[in-house]
């Protein structure tokens, strides 16, 4: 058996991430982490250290997949693992990023007025008002507002690759290991 | 002749998430500068556990003699 290491139980930060931001949304600003520790990786290292050892996303996968064996482990088909969907899927992941960012100027700017809700798939919109108690800037509210509904999206499609495909499916199209890898590639040519 | 079993991973379509590397219990696998998993051959015992774990089910265990 493999010796446990400190970072196998990062895991926790998963779920303890999406705890903090359903008591106070403004947590949701530590999801940052999520996006600049693999670049910071890939950038300066040239590897995908984080998504091989430290992603806690990748960990709960495989925690409730593997070890708890919720996953039905299906195959995925070919297309979901091809170039042409996972680099047309980080597009449109960033481009969703870029967009949290706009409704964030919008908002400090006073074009637009604060939204108090997370909203799944970009669409369905849950009331959150319980989790902002109004003492900072709008602005700064409305970027954990956005970024929260945007973890929380991408953790129930995580979730449910898992449990119908093999339990880290969510990995082969994740758009910040695509983002990593891409990097990794032009540095290593 | 005795045959053995090897893991192979088509470089082209992995993602090097490392989900491999994490479960190979002979350390056989190992991620290229970020852009693929590689597996020593030498130290591969063909067992499949990777090929099993692999998210994009692209690892084939490969008879060879």
């Amino acid at each position: 058996m493999k010796q446990k290491h400190w970072y196998n139980y990062l895991w926790i930060w998963s779920i303890l991430y999406f705890s903090l931001g359903f008591a106070n949304i403004l947590f949701a600003w530590l999801g940052l982490i999520s996006f600049c520790l693999p670049l910071l990786f890939a950038i300066v290292g040239g590897n995908k250290l984080f998504c091989n050892r430290y992603c806690d996303r990748g960990q709960l996968l495989r925690f409730l997949g593997s070890q708890l064996g919720f996953s039905k482990r299906h195959d995925m088909p070919a297309w979901m693992y091809g170039k042409a969907f996972r680099y047309g899927f980080m597009v449109f992941f960033f481009a969703m990023f870029g967009n949290i960012i706009y409704t964030t100027w919008l908002v400090s700017s006073g074009a637009a007025s604060l939204q108090e809700f997370v909203t799944l798939f970009w669409t369905f919109q849950l009331p959150w008002h319980w989790a902002y108690s109004g003492n900072v800037a709008p602005a700064t509210a409305q970027f954990a507002f956005g970024l929260y509904s945007l973890m929380l999206t991408s953790e129930i499609m995580a979730l449910a690759a898992m449990l119908y495909y093999r339990p880290r499916a969510w990995c082969a199209f994740c758009p910040m290991g695509t983002l990593t890898q891409g990097v990794c590639q032009i540095k290593c040519k | 002749m005795a045959v053995k079993r090897k893991a192979r991973i088509p470089q082209e379509k992995c993602a090097s998430c490392g989900s491999c590397l994490e479960v190979c219990p002979r350390g056989a696998i190992s991620i290229f500068h970020g852009c693929y998993a590689q597996v020593d051959t030498s130290l591969c015992v063909g067992c499949g556990l990777c090929s099993r774990e692999c998210p994009a089910g692209i690892i084939q265990v490969e008879v060879i003699s």
